[in-house]
């Protein structure tokens, strides 16, 4: 089981320029601690001094938040598209 | 594309981490968002009431406090909106001291986001951008859509599918290209985040951010002046992204750093509809943390699910004692015929939603009624007349003879109006 992990531009300093990977990680949890072996210094980037992910990052899963989806708990479906967003933008009207 | 002004830059508001004046709106260490911070000692010359007195009756009377590039000349009578009292709707709600901002008629397209846009748009042309655009619920629509025609640059907006109609039209006749995304606004969002990666592109509410929200402070600024450089004890204002409440504090701290206005107290309060209140939840619960919503409202100018600047509106609502309440879309209905009909003003859904929240913290107590509080009115009612249009129904039409209308006021009041006497000449 494999899923795509897509990086914003932001991010791509700390993958070698890589914008995307692959990863066989099962849930969230399990594609950070992925993260914290493939690519450490984004890993210290995407996760807070408590080891969690920092709150202005949103992940989607193909279209939905994870949020939605269950969170931490959803299990990673084969050829699900994980992606990270900083939740910056905004504005009504 | 960068440029230099020694009054303003970029920080991190989490982390303190300067960046200058560029388009960037999310921090490269933390991934906070950015906010423009000013050097007030070096404004503070230029920024008296004398001189904002002399200047134009619009936004840019502001502008030493506000993000314009060097050599900008702002030409659109932006702003400076009618203060006014509103006694009859104090009288139905139990308020004195109550005023209603009206941004109802803001310049050129009645919704506050005029401001915000033509601070975002002076900013993308000295970047460099030849095409802007927005992720937007439809009053921001309009607005880049108008002032994008004025200077001359092309516009590509992203609205959901299902905006209303009135909103479409009003953005399609200035010549951009609009692109309706099959989803919600927070997946309208998440897209123009991807497109402003890829595209050299200036979004104003993404790369072009944090000099947008700035926008917003003249607000604020306007209701001191307006009240006579005095601040009031209670602000009411609508909540989507969480931006507009807390500028308009910004704009008052700074006029109280600047010795312009008498510092006190100013309490905050946050209006949401029930099918979109992230915000007003978080503040009920006493947390700063936004728990994501799925936008089910009318009050489509408000539903973001995934509001940006939640967490700091939340907490900055707590800090100044104030309180976030939300309301049904039955509510917020009535709330425009409520603002309608005792002040002749015509607001939109978010309007709506704004009053009916007024008119329940006064009932709850929660603001007294002796208390100097305003309400932000921000767009128009002409835009979303479907809101309201199932409460009213057109009647038959009357003969053009003064029996046939006699009788039909008659028939709609129950009584006969005295038959006008005979008078002898």
């Amino acid at each position: 089981m494999s899923v795509k992990v897509v990086l914003p531009t932001a991010f791509i300093r700390h993958t070698d320029g890589q914008k995307q990977f692959a990863s066989s990680a099962s849930d969230l949890p399990g594609l950070l601690a992925d993260i914290d072996q493939t690519f450490p210094a984004l890993a210290t980037q995407i996760k807070g001094d408590d080891g969690k992910l920092r709150r202005f990052i949103n992940i989607y899963i193909n279209d939905e938040d994870i949020r939605f989806l269950g969170g931490d708990a959803y299990s990673f479906k084969d050829g699900d598209e994980v992606m990270l967003i900083p939740s910056i933008a905004g504005g009504k009207g | 594309m960068e440029y230099s002004c020694s009054a303003y830059e970029l920080k991190c508001n989490e982390c303190g981490k300067s960046f200058g004046n560029q388009p960037l709106s999310a921090c490269d260490d933390c991934l906070a968002p950015l906010e423009v911070h000013y050097d007030l000692e070096a404004v503070r010359a230029e920024f008296t009431r004398e001189k904002i007195a002399a200047g134009p009756a619009n936004i840019w009377r502001y502008k030493a406090l506000l993000p314009i590039p060097a050599g900008f000349e702002p030409d659109l009578p932006v702003g400076f909106t009618p203060l006014v009292k509103a006694k009859r709707l104090g009288k139905r709600i139990g308020a004195n001291n109550l005023y209603i901002k009206n941004d109802a008629v803001c310049f050129p397209t009645l919704s506050f986001k005029d401001r915000v846009v033509s601070v975002a748009l002076a900013n993308a042309q000295a970047f460099g951008f030849e095409t802007v655009g927005c992720s937007s619920t439809g009053n921001l629509a309009n607005s880049v859509a108008a002032q994008a025609a004025r200077l001359g640059l092309r516009a590509c907006i992203l609205v959901p599918a299902d905006l209303e109609p009135a909103k479409i039209l009003n953005t399609l006749v200035y010549g951009a290209r609009l692109v309706r995304i099959d989803g919600n606004y927070d997946h309208v969002n998440r897209l123009c985040t991807l497109i402003a990666d890829d595209y050299k592109w200036g979004f104003v509410n993404v790369n072009l951010r944090p000099y947008y929200a700035e926008g917003s402070k003249t607000v604020g600024y306007e209701i001191v002046e307006q009240l006579g450089w005095k601040l009031p004890d209670n602000v009411v204002c609508p909540m989507a992204g969480g931006s507009l409440i807390r500028k308009i504090r910004k704009a008052f701290n700074e006029l109280i750093a600047l010795g312009l206005v008498e510092d006190k107290p100013v309490r905050f309060f946050g209006a949401q509809a029930t099918g979109c209140s992230p915000i007003s939840t978080a503040v009920k619960q006493g947390t700063d943390y936004i728990e994501p919503q799925r936008p089910n409202t009318i009050a489509r100018s408000l539903a973001i699910g995934n509001p940006a600047d939640g967490p700091a509106a939340a907490k900055m609502i707590a800090a100044t004692n104030g309180w976030a309440e939300d309301v049904s879309d039955v509510e917020l209905a009535s709330g425009i015929q409520e603002l309608a009909e005792t002040e002749g003003i015509f607001t939109e859904t978010a309007g709506g939603v704004t009053t009916a929240v007024a008119a329940r913290l006064y009932a709850d107590g929660r603001i007294s009624e002796d208390e100097t509080t305003v309400i932000c009115i921000t767009g128009n009612g002409l835009k979303t007349t479907d809101a309201i249009a199932n409460r009213y129904e057109f009647d038959r039409a009357v003969r053009p003879r003064l029996a046939d209308f006699a009788e039909y006021l008659e028939e709609l009041d129950g009584v006969r109006e005295p038959e006008p006497e005979l008078v002898e000449v």
